[in-house]
């Protein structure tokens, strides 16, 4: 991580501006694609008495665009196949995807549609906006670190707890918690 | 003021209490069982599967305190009009009673610790159970299932024994066989 950002930090310093994460990101202005390839959205669950358990999406699709003037503007939409849901369990991921949690019969899409981002450190952003499930919305905010940057791919680092309650899917609490710890790696392709 | 122990002749309330309980926890189990495992909706099978864990769990600590209160409490003779055959017969169903209300709890008990899903037993959402220490595995999972099937369908035939014998004495025999496990009051001597 620190070798990154210090990557950036030279890179930035080959343009010779003085506040070089900023250039970093200014620099990576533009419409990106996210890349199933080198991107994950993996989670995980507490259990009562210790432990949880793990679960990934195979299957999902979005776009992350940076705004050159203003950061803030920047933009993040992202779409989520629950029924892609895996986790090495498969009654587990059955009864994820069953009317108990997902629905994803009825349900096929989660989405997130970014409202704001607000530029926390030098590579570091809150990405507040609307994560619709189960017909349900509601507001989150994820926090994105920067991981990395080169050549037309930007690679972000996405963390956020989300109450599954909210959405209709509090099935198995408080055996299971209520807090799903989210933690994504997008990997964008520009174009 | 009717006694809480045992007489000669006589049931206490403690014993007819935990008669009572136990007797509707456990059919009420067998029902409970037969019903997650069939349900439709997953979300509804999950939190009855929950429940009857929890139940599991109180029928287990009642059974115990039963088995405690028994040894420390003999039960009373049975009346005179119970005949030889049913005199030997008698102990040995109510012995294999006690062994299914002991054998079902631990069985599913064992089936939980094995079973690869590892979801925790909370019971009534108060505390972790901790598992029984036995190996994890799909084969273990179906072994414990198929005992746990087996052991619930020999109880439910066992307790039909016992209500069909109940009704017997009351209704044909005339006798106190049932009315003294109802209150201690009722039995006649």
């Amino acid at each position: 991580m620190h070798a990154r950002i210090l990557g950036l930090a030279a890179f930035a310093a080959c343009l010779a501006v003085p506040v070089y994460a900023a250039v970093a990101l200014s620099d990576a202005a533009g419409s990106y694609t996210i890349s199933p390839a080198g991107s994950s959205i993996r989670f995980t669950i507490g259990k009562a008495g210790g432990g949880g358990f793990d679960g990934a999406f195979g299957r999902f699709k979005g776009t992350i665009r940076i705004d050159n003037a203003d950061v803030g503007r920047s933009k993040v939409d992202l779409t989520i196949y629950p029924e892609s849901v895996g986790t090495g369990q498969g009654r587990i991921d059955a009864f994820l995807r069953s009317d108990a949690v997902f629905d994803s019969a009825n349900n096929p899409e989660i989405q997130f549609r970014s409202t704001s981002v607000t530029r926390t450190g030098d590579t570091t952003a809150v990405v507040a906006g609307r994560l619709t499930a189960r017909g349900k919305t509601f507001s989150e905010k994820f926090t994105a670190e920067l991981d990395g940057l080169k050549s037309g791919t930007i690679k972000f680092h996405v963390t956020d707890k989300v109450l599954r309650s909210r959405y209709g899917m509090d099935v198995g609490t408080p055996i299971y918690s209520n807090v799903v710890d989210f933690d994504m790696t997008l990997t964008g392709r520009r174009g | 003021m009717q006694p809480l122990t045992n007489t000669a002749t006589r049931y206490g309330w403690a014993m007819i209490i935990l008669h009572w309980l136990i007797g509707i926890i456990f059919i009420g189990q067998f029902v409970l069982g037969f019903v997650m495992m069939r349900i439709d909706s997953q979300r509804m099978s999950f939190e009855l599967i929950q429940l009857h864990k929890s139940f599991g769990v109180l029928l287990l600590g009642l059974v115990i305190l039963r088995i405690a209160w028994r040894v420390g409490n003999a039960a009373p003779a049975l009346p005179p009009s119970v005949g030889t055959v049913e005199r030997k017969a008698a102990p040995l169903a109510h012995f294999a009673l006690y062994a299914l209300q002991v054998g079902l709890p631990l069985s599913g008990w064992a089936l939980v610790s094995v079973s690869t899903l590892e979801i925790p037993t909370m019971p009534f959402n108060q505390f972790v159970m901790p598992d029984l220490p036995l190996a994890e595995s799909d084969a273990a999972e179906s072994f414990w299932s198929a005992a746990h099937w087996y052991l619930a369908y020999a109880g439910m035939a066992l307790v039909a024994l016992h209500i069909l014998a109940a009704m017997r004495h009351h209704f044909l025999l005339r006798d106190s066989v049932l009315t003294r496990i109802i209150t201690p009051s009722s039995a006649r001597e």
